[in-house]
């Protein structure tokens, strides 16, 4: 079978199954459940049955249910996040590599010190002070996650903007955005793509692991962090509640780790993107 | 007689010059020292940049702490009279520095939430902390390091794509999971360990061994498999040279190779790669500590953020990234000193 034109190996269709799945169930979750996202339908933590496949969580709602809709959110906010550390990390890596100068050497500088010590870190003190809000969630891990972006953009870009078109470019007159825009950008969009899926694993395990220190996505939002964190109990009782949450989300990065791995290989490019913490 | 005796000692550690006893000998020995003085300054420029970045993220407040704490129906004049109990109404250049002075002398402040002193707070703390990173770093570098050389000895064989397999399949997956599922299968299936790391001051040196053998390993399968793909890629690139190719071709058998010609070649990377991963423990063991409720530095920082306490945050803060700078500072100096060619480079 093949895809694109490419002919995916047996790994990457496991991760591509599993991707398209989560997606599908994050896009379609409340068509494919019984029961509402709060709907309390059983006891604390009841066994497994034919009415709740994954058994009921720390407050009786059914687990598989609260699985689906977690799906929407921790997807849904990962990619958001995504999606904006990759719009801020190219701007601002571009913006670096063709102005160059002083420019270059300030946003570089800051990107040296917000790396120089670890993410997690600095996220539970900028969410210490602002509080745990969507959307202040959200814009922190995309800033913190857009210097691992900055770097990748400016290296990039670097290359490319002394090559003779973005020089011909430049003598034509062009504007700085334009050169960006119509130059630079489809000629990084390749290494820049299979990124965007490493960059997506690991905001989605940083969603997840504040989520599950409390500080991420709060109830009554489900969330696949937060139920891990909600059904700890339940594992000095003997029961498996937590495991369901945190297998969901080793499967998706799993997945979307074969995906890369498959893409990054059609590049025969080396996986240095991998080496980073 | 001093005189000369002092100028060559001087020489030695300034690395200026080359007139002592041994030319050679003091010149290189200068250069190696003047290099890792370099590094030492970068890493304490590194970590005032980060004191001072932790300082502005949390001067950036909406209004202030003052505001914070008393809440929106304050009166003027109490506000007022906190910021100056707070010491908020300097200014903020001037807080900053009397805060890193007085951090540096041990003195962390006062909780918001529950007045207590910070560093009493933190030591037996910290002390928790380092003995759980610890006691995974004695597990998790030797098996790593151990099972990269094998697997480089074994490339392409059985062992070889099963610790492959293995490492992808634990990066990949985060904490809580290894955490959990380890607490599934040895507190509830055999019953091993108990799945709360709880200590105190009177828990013996043993019982602490033993309640925090979960946790270690739940850190050590984390940390191992990035050590063991990096040791396992650093032999093997050493692996692809010249001479030992030569070395195949005198007949020596391939153990031989990678432990006499390969592994000194290979041990700065290594050496690299286990200091930044033993940095990742201390940052690992935040998520770890709150599997387990083990009272260390990293559930503090997390209570902390939930109530929003301020200078508990930065203290913790400051710790951690202390911690890891200066992890980072100690593998640069190490790969220099094991190293010989990173002292040409410049």
């Amino acid at each position: 079978m093949t895809l694109f034109g490419y002919k995916p190996p047996f790994t990457a269709w496991v991760g591509i199954v599993i991707v398209t799945v989560n997606l599908l169930v994050a896009v379609f979750g409340p068509w494919l459940t019984p029961y509402g996202e709060s709907q309390s339908v059983a006891g604390t933590w009841d066994p497994p049955s034919a009415a709740l496949w994954l058994g009921a969580d720390q407050i009786g709602r059914d687990m598989l249910t609260r699985l689906i809709y977690g799906a929407r959110m921790t997807i849904g906010v990962a990619m958001v996040t995504t999606v904006l550390s990759f719009v801020m990390g190219i701007t601002t890596g571009f913006v670096a590599a063709v102005l160059g100068g002083w420019v270059d050497q300030l946003l570089s500088r800051l990107v040296d010190v917000i790396l120089s010590i670890p993410l997690l870190i600095f996220a539970l003190i900028i969410l210490g002070v602002f509080g745990s809000a969507i959307p202040v969630l959200v814009l922190t891990i995309a800033f913190l996650d857009s210097t691992r972006v900055f770097r990748l953009a400016r290296a990039l870009a670097m290359n490319l903007s002394v090559l003779e078109y973005v020089e011909a470019a430049r003598l034509r007159g062009e504007g700085i955005w334009w050169i960006m825009r119509r130059e630079i950008l489809p000629n990084a969009s390749a290494p820049l793509f299979s990124e965007f899926g490493l960059r997506f694993c690991f905001n989605f395990l940083f969603v997840a692991a504040l989520s599950f220190l409390g500080l991420g996505i709060q109830p009554p939002f489900a969330d696949w962090g937060g139920m891990v964190r909600d059904n700890a109990a339940a594992i000095s009782f003997g029961m498996l509640a937590p495991i369901w949450p945190a297998l969901a989300i080793s499967v998706m990065t799993v997945g979307v780790n074969l995906v890369v791995d498959w893409l990054l290989s059609i590049e025969a490019r080396p996986s240095g993107a991998q080496a980073e913490l | 007689m001093f005189r000369g005796l002092s100028t060559a000692c001087s020489c030695r550690f300034l690395g200026v010059g080359s007139f002592g006893c041994w030319p050679y000998l003091v010149g290189a020995f200068g250069k190696v020292l003047k290099l890792i003085a370099t590094r030492a300054l970068l890493g304490l420029a590194t970590l005032f940049a980060v004191s001072v970045l932790i300082f502005v993220c949390t001067q950036i407040l909406p209004g202030d702490v003052a505001t914070a704490v008393l809440g929106q129906s304050a009166t003027k004049e109490t506000l007022a009279a906190f910021r100056k109990e707070l010491g908020l109404d300097v200014p903020a250049y001037i807080r900053f520095f009397t805060w890193l002075w007085r951090a540096l002398h041990g003195d962390l402040g006062v909780a918001l939430t529950n007045q207590r002193v910070i560093i009493d707070e933190i030591r037996p703390r910290f002390a928790n902390t380092m003995f759980l990173a610890g006691y995974a770093a004695l597990i998790a570098v030797p098996l790593a390091v151990g099972l990269g050389v094998v697997a480089a000895i074994r490339e392409g064989r059985p062992i070889d794509r099963i610790s492959n397999i293995l490492t992808l399949m634990t990066i990949s997956v985060p904490e809580f999971f290894v955490g959990y599922v380890l607490i599934a299968i040895f507190t509830v299936e055999f019953g091993l360990f108990p799945s709360l790391a709880t200590v105190d001051a009177d828990t013996s040196f043993l019982g602490r061994i033993y309640v925090t053998t979960l946790p270690a390993v739940t850190l050590t399968l984390l940390v191992t498999a990035h050590m063991l793909r990096m040791t396992r890629t650093s032999v093997l690139s050493v692996m692809s040279s010249q001479y030992i190719e030569m070395a195949f071709l005198k007949g020596l058998t391939r153990g031989r190779v990678v432990a006499h010609h390969a592994l000194p070649n290979a041990a700065a990377p290594i050496i690299t790669v286990v200091a930044l991963n033993l940095a990742y423990l201390v940052v690992g063991v935040v998520v770890v500590e709150a599997v387990f409720t083990y009272p260390g530095i990293g559930q503090l920082m997390v209570d902390a953020v939930s109530k929003r306490d301020v200078p508990v945050i930065q203290a913790c803060g400051l710790i951690f990234a202390a911690v890891f700078v200066g992890l980072n500072t100690l593998a640069d100096i190490l790969a220099i000193l094991v190293n010989p060619r990173l002292r040409h480079r410049r």
